[in-house]
């Protein structure tokens, strides 16, 4: 249809008028996006690393998030089962293919069963890395690809996510650049989730209820064990 | 979608009468749950400012962005439609669909949907359509269209929810009436997920379009949209040309503005950016993804007084604001936009002879414009096109003859003053013992609801002018 796409744009341009011969418009439109200059940030998400922690932390349980947290990454299982049992459920799990998840002690757990793949309709649980925290709002930032598929993150009742403590940045500018240099070796990723919070919806006279068609627990499991803060998982 | 904008006087009387509807309506909470967002954030009015500089500054080169962001997401795998008329857009949409064989499609919410009234399309040419956001579900089992942009099913209570879900989920072995709000999202959730899993292509709408990564991005607390787009084969995005941003930092900017004025949330639940296909190493996500761009009288919009509607984020902020929408909800506003950002931009797509009264719909209080998060002067904008009604004759006579003699008269102060002055006076005497009057002529639409008070001593320039202690100039 691309005689609708030189109307349309011909359209604007006469909208316009005169000016859009201007060559100068083009050159900046280049540089903002090539700038990709932050707008103002608020000073709520400018903290020092321990500032920004509690902040996320807090963010995150007042949107409905629980939040676990465990020294080593090594302590995951642990903490995988902990909540597994405490919320009645079966000991299985939708293990998101991560290396660094993967090497986790799961022997040490032998009573959880892990499945691997993209996530079925009727998983009870799911376990993904992170990309990034964002203390801000609490959000997690989460990357489809082919060790954290996207349907891990939505179909399952219980999501649990594994963030390093390194991971946590106080703005979603900070985010966003922490992925613009990650996508230059790895590509753009189809999918950036920022998740805030389990799923919910107030459409019936406008009352909350958690659980609408995504997860209707969202667990974080932060580690405080180092890691360069890059990368997901 | 049908329009029955012509008839809104009737659609807002029957609406006030509507005992069902006012006790909806006087539910609405989002305005209390705005101000308490925006008093957390001390930056909420500077951001507002920014929110509104980037989408002007797209605006000014939205031909530029436009072309931008379509080569980026052709970089990344994504096929852009182009298409100017709503019959296009669905000519689009049908052409994937019968493509890919589809025999259901599921949708998460989509103005731009509603506007192009894909559903019915879609079932006239034997592909079922299943809307996936709750309220959106709700109404598309009750063959209504959304009474709010993001809240489509808010006109209705609990007790009428029950109703339809009985009414409907018979066929999926559900016998039992529910009394609770949480048994009903339950009930839809379990009965959706199947549906989800079973669809061959899934259609959301997009808050955004990145120039900078070619990106779409969608806002929902439901997780619907995910779904939509990640379990079928393909998904198609609806989208206008207006949604177009540079940055992923100015979609942050005006992302910092959304969830606070639309539900009072420090943010939504899932904001997910989509840029193409599956890649070939993935394991889940659409095969295809497509964008349609829709014009749909947006360019026109832009050369003209009306330019300043396109800076809409769909919050609906002016909506929850509004006392003319508090009252009589939204379909008595007859098409897919109500409240003042629905007044202003439902003449500008189907036309000003369509829309009827809905300039009209507005006491001009002024809230939407100050709730508005990238700042649209929609009370003026409402004034354009009570001019434009004037000037094509569209407003009835009466109304038009009396306007025409009060212009005459304040176009001369002095006359002016002299009739209010001995009107004033006239009413004052008349109306002394009893202080107000049941009933006045040419004032029927005043006193037919209620009095109308007796004016007290001298007319409002004399008060002013001995409050300066000056005289009437």
């Amino acid at each position: 249809m691309s005689e609708a796409r030189e109307g349309i744009l011909k359209d604007v341009r006469a909208a316009l008028g005169p000016r859009t011969g201007d060559a100068r418009r083009a050159a900046a439109v280049e540089a903002r996006i090539a700038r990709h200059a932050p707008n103002l940030v608020p000073k709520r998400a400018q903290l020092d690393p321990a500032a920004r922690l509690k902040l996320f932390v807090e963010m995150a349980e007042k949107a409905a998030a629980t939040v676990a947290r465990v020294p080593r990454l090594a302590d995951v299982p642990a903490a995988v089962a902990d909540f597994l049992a405490a919320q009645n459920l079966p000991a299985r799990l939708r293990l998101a293919s991560d290396p660094a998840l993967e090497k986790l002690p799961w022997s040490e757990r032998p009573l959880i069963k892990l499945e691997r793949g993209p996530a079925q309709a009727s998983d009870g649980a799911s376990l993904t890395p992170a990309f990034a925290g964002i203390a801000e709002t609490g959000t997690l930032m989460l990357l489809s690809g082919p060790a954290h598929p996207t349907t891990l993150n939505f179909l399952p009742d219980n999501h649990l996510v594994v963030l390093r403590e390194a991971q946590i940045v106080g703005p979603y500018e900070e985010a966003w650049d922490r992925l613009r240099a990650a996508a230059a070796a790895k590509g753009w990723p189809r999918a950036v989730n920022l998740v805030t919070g389990p799923s919910r919806s107030a459409d019936i006279e406008q009352q909350l209820y958690m659980g609408a068609h995504g997860p209707r627990r969202l667990h974080i499991i932060l580690v405080a064990e180092g890691g360069d803060g890059q990368g997901q998982g | 979608m049908e329009s029955t904008a012509a008839s809104f006087k009737e659609n807002a009387h029957q609406a006030l009468n509507d005992a069902t509807l006012q006790r909806a309506v006087s539910k609405l909470g989002f305005a209390a749950a705005r101000a308490a967002a925006v008093a957390r954030l001390p930056e909420f009015e500077e951001l507002r400012a920014q929110g509104r500089a980037i989408k002007d500054h797209v605006l000014e080169h939205l031909d530029l962005y436009l072309e931008r962001y379509e080569a980026e997401a052709k970089k990344r795998g994504a096929e852009v439609h182009w298409c100017r008329t709503p019959e296009e857009a669905r000519a689009a949409v049908l052409a994937i669909c019968r493509r890919l064989g589809a025999k259901t499609v599921t949708k998460g919410k989509s103005m731009i949907g509603e506007e192009i009234a894909i559903n019915d399309y879609l079932e006239e040419n034997g592909i079922t359509p299943i809307e996936t956001d709750l309220g959106e579900y709700i109404i598309q089992l009750r063959h209504e269209p959304p009474s709010h942009i993001i809240a489509p099913a808010i006109h209705l209570t609990k007790d009428q929810v029950a109703d339809t879900f009985a009414a409907n989920h018979k066929q999926y072995g559900k016998t039992r009436r529910l009394e609770e709000a949480s048994e009903m999202l339950a009930e839809a959730r379990e009965i959706l997920r199947a549906k989800f899993v079973a669809a061959d292509v899934g259609i959301t709408g997009a808050n955004f379009l990145i120039a900078e990564t070619g990106s779409s991005v969608i806002v929902t607390n439901e997780g619907n949209g995910d779904l939509t787009q990640t379990l079928p084969k393909a998904h198609i995005v609806l989208a206008t040309p207006e949604k177009v941003v540079p940055t992923l930092e100015d979609a942050t900017t005006i992302l910092r503005l959304l969830a606070r004025s639309a539900t009072g949330q420090e943010f939504s639940v899932y904001t997910t950016f989509s840029t193409g296909a599956r890649r070939a190493e993935d394991l889940d996500g659409p095969s295809e993804y497509h964008v349609v761009i829709l014009d749909n009288g947006r360019t026109a919009l832009l050369g003209s007084e009306f330019r300043d509607i396109l800076r809409c984020i769909k919050c609906g902020a002016c909506i929850n604001h509004c006392p003319v929408y508090s009252s009589i909800g939204g379909h008595a506003y007859g098409w897919v936009y109500p409240g003042p950002m629905g007044s202003v931009l439902t003449p500008a797509i189907i036309g000003i002879e369509a829309a009827g009264d809905l300039p009209n719909a507005s006491t001009f209080c002024g809230r939407c414009e100050s709730v508005c998060p990238m700042q649209i002067p929609l009370p003026k904008l409402l004034r354009h096109w009570r001019e434009r009604e004037f000037e094509r004759h569209l407003s009835p006579r009466s109304f038009r003859l009396g306007l025409r003699l009060w212009a005459q008269l304040a176009l001369r102060p002095s006359a002016y003053r002299l009739a209010t002055r001995l009107a004033a006076a006239a009413l004052g005497t008349l109306g002394r013992r009893r202080g107000a009057f049941r009933s006045l002529p040419l004032a029927g639409g005043w006193t037919g609801g209620r009095d109308f008070p007796t004016p007290e001593g001298a007319t409002f320039h004399a008060l002013w002018a001995r409050a300066r202690g000056g005289r009437v100039r």
